[in-house]
């Protein structure tokens, strides 16, 4: 089943195109890696599945992106689409505010004042996350006075937090070290069989590990969308894809 | 340096090490000194007028009335007055300029509209006060037919005051990092529960820093005021709080040190000077509440 369906995705910033038109469909439950050189239009693509985009001055986003076979830019209530869709930025984000307060931070703006409720989620969003042996006794202490990874774990914790469908990670791992990005990624395999994931990457090799599928964009243009088997054979569909992931060149 | 025997030599001072750090040495000090001399005028400028005012300070100087033509007497009336103009001009310009800084910074894109605002704010700062007396004449004044009021004086500092309030807000509330608003729109929270959860909590110091400043600058216009509403004298009880109406003409302390210097022939010399310390000390004990307030905002500071 179909879980995204994108169709002739445009997005430009002024008069500068970041996506030039891409095609392609995500799975239910399937882990999809996006891969691809700075500037080809991974997070783009991410910010207007959940519509940030909008949040960016001359952005225009042209075609259809559908989740669950409904238009994202015809969603009734965008707050709903957004809970949909757990987003992790690159560089950690923990609000400042305590733990607690990070995790149960988007039920609480969904409306929920619950302390039992609320309580639980948390506990579950860090068991998830992997994060919840380290601060379960102190939750009351700040987000932002942990380390990086542990801060990194915090913002997948409130991603998580609002049970999205699909889990878009947006090179979760530029800032934190070896051992944290093992451990997040052992937690990605609990989840898959729970959500969608979206893993844009600057690693191959991590999107090898983790991905059924991996597609590679290049200045804004779909290259070749694929299983990992041949995406990462030797004879993938696109010369450039099998330079790009056998590290010939990027 | 010698260049066969590099090794050896790598750690003798040469002529040419010699000669920097004498440079260095000269540099630092000229600069430290030019720092220093930045004490000087204003402990001078406080010096003198503690001097000069010391015969006449004490606490029944605060609260007596001008008598004897203004040649004797307190300053209560122009104190008082002052008080009503700072705190009534702030409470209407704080949440006007405040809230207008939260649309530009969190709301407005980038576009003609913005552009003219912001164009707009930065022109209105850099009115003379003495136009924006004058302004206020016209329009509160005459136009609007409020008369020569504390209401009348009071809307012109406010809108003297506004631009700065809005300037000093956005810088306050565009130093919370932008990803924590992207942060928070990705959990689906919508732009007011961001402001209202992120951005303000974390950005309310700063605001009222900028906000507290402005006092000092209202309570030491005297343009504006004497234009719209501040008069020479005027009668009222000794130390009676609630002694103006808002369509009162009221003294001020700026006022009263400019009649008191040059308009009254005869007036002991330590008057003026006296005026002069309780203007610098409200100023000052203000501007100390502002700094209070940014230890108070950085030793909380949450990232």
């Amino acid at each position: 089943m179909k879980k995204i369906e994108v169709e002739n995705l445009r997005i430009a910033y002024g008069g500068k195109e970041a996506l030039k038109g891409v095609t392609f469909d995500v799975r239910e439950n399937e882990v999809l890696a996006i891969i691809g050189p700075a500037q080809s239009g991974k997070t783009s693509l991410l910010r207007a599945l959940n519509r940030t985009i909008e949040f960016t001055a001359g952005a225009t986003v042209a075609g259809t992106i559908k989740v669950d076979g409904e238009d994202v830019r015809r969603a009734r209530n965008v707050s709903d689409l957004r809970r949909k869709i757990g987003m992790v930025a690159p560089l950690p984000v923990g609000l400042p505010m305590t733990i607690f307060d990070n995790v149960a931070f988007a039920p609480r703006m969904a409306g929920m004042r619950d302390q039992q409720r609320l309580a639980e989620i948390v506990e579950r969003s860090l068991r998830q996350a992997a994060l919840w042996d380290e601060v379960k006794d102190r939750l009351d202490t700040l987000g932002t006075k942990l380390s990086g990874g542990q801060q990194q774990r915090l913002t997948i914790a409130r991603a998580l937090s609002h049970d999205p469908e699909i889990l878009c990670l947006d090179e979760f791992s530029i800032a934190i070290d070896p051992v944290t990005t093992m451990r997040i990624e052992e937690a990605l395999r609990e989840l898959r069989s729970r959500m969608t994931i979206l893993l844009v990457t600057n690693l191959t090799q991590q999107a090898r590990r983790l991905a059924d599928r991996t597609m590679f964009l290049w200045d804004g243009d779909l290259i070749e969308i694929d299983r990992n088997e041949v995406i990462f054979s030797d004879r993938p569909a696109d010369d450039r894809t099998r330079d790009y992931v056998q590290g010939v060149f990027g | 340096m010698n260049a066969t025997s590099p090794a050896r030599n790598r750690f003798v001072k040469t002529d040419h090490v010699r000669r920097k750090e004498r440079r260095e040495r000269a540099a630092q000090f000229a600069l430290g000194a030019m720092a220093l001399l930045l004490i000087l005028p204003l402990g001078l400028i406080v010096g003198y007028l503690f001097y000069k005012a010391f015969p006449i300070l004490s606490f029944d100087f605060l609260f007596e009335v001008p008598t004897r033509g203004m040649r004797a007497g307190g300053i209560w009336p122009a104190l008082l007055g002052t008080i009503y103009l700072v705190l009534l001009s702030l409470a209407m310009a704080t949440p006007i300029g405040v809230l207008a800084a939260v649309y530009l910074n969190e709301y407005a894109q980038e576009g003609w509209m913005t552009r003219i605002v912001h164009l707009a704010v930065v022109n209105l700062a850099g009115v003379p006060s003495i136009v924006h007396a004058l302004f206020g004449l016209g329009a509160f004044v005459v136009f609007a037919g409020v008369g020569r009021s504390i209401l009348a004086a009071s809307l012109t500092l406010a809108i003297m005051t506004l631009p700065v309030i809005i300037a000093s807000t956005k810088e306050a509330l565009s130093a919370v990092p932008r990803t924590f608003r992207e942060a928070c729109w990705n959990v689906g929270a919508t732009r007011w529960q961001t402001i209202r959860h992120i951005v303000l909590p974390n950005s309310i110091s700063g605001i009222l820093t900028g906000v507290i400043l402005q006092v000092s600058r209202t309570a030491g216009e005297t343009a504006p005021v004497m234009f719209t509403g501040a008069v020479f004298y005027k009668a009222i009880e000794k130390g009676d709080l609630l002694a103006y109406g808002l369509f009162d003409q009221c003294m001020a302390l700026s006022m009263h040190l400019f009649t008191l210097s040059t308009q009254v022939p005869d007036v002991p010399e330590a008057l003026p000077y006296g005026t002069a310390v309780v203007l610098l000390a409200t100023v000052l004990s203000v501007n100390a509440l502002a700094i209070g307030f940014r230890v108070v905002l950085r030793s909380r500071k949450k990232w």
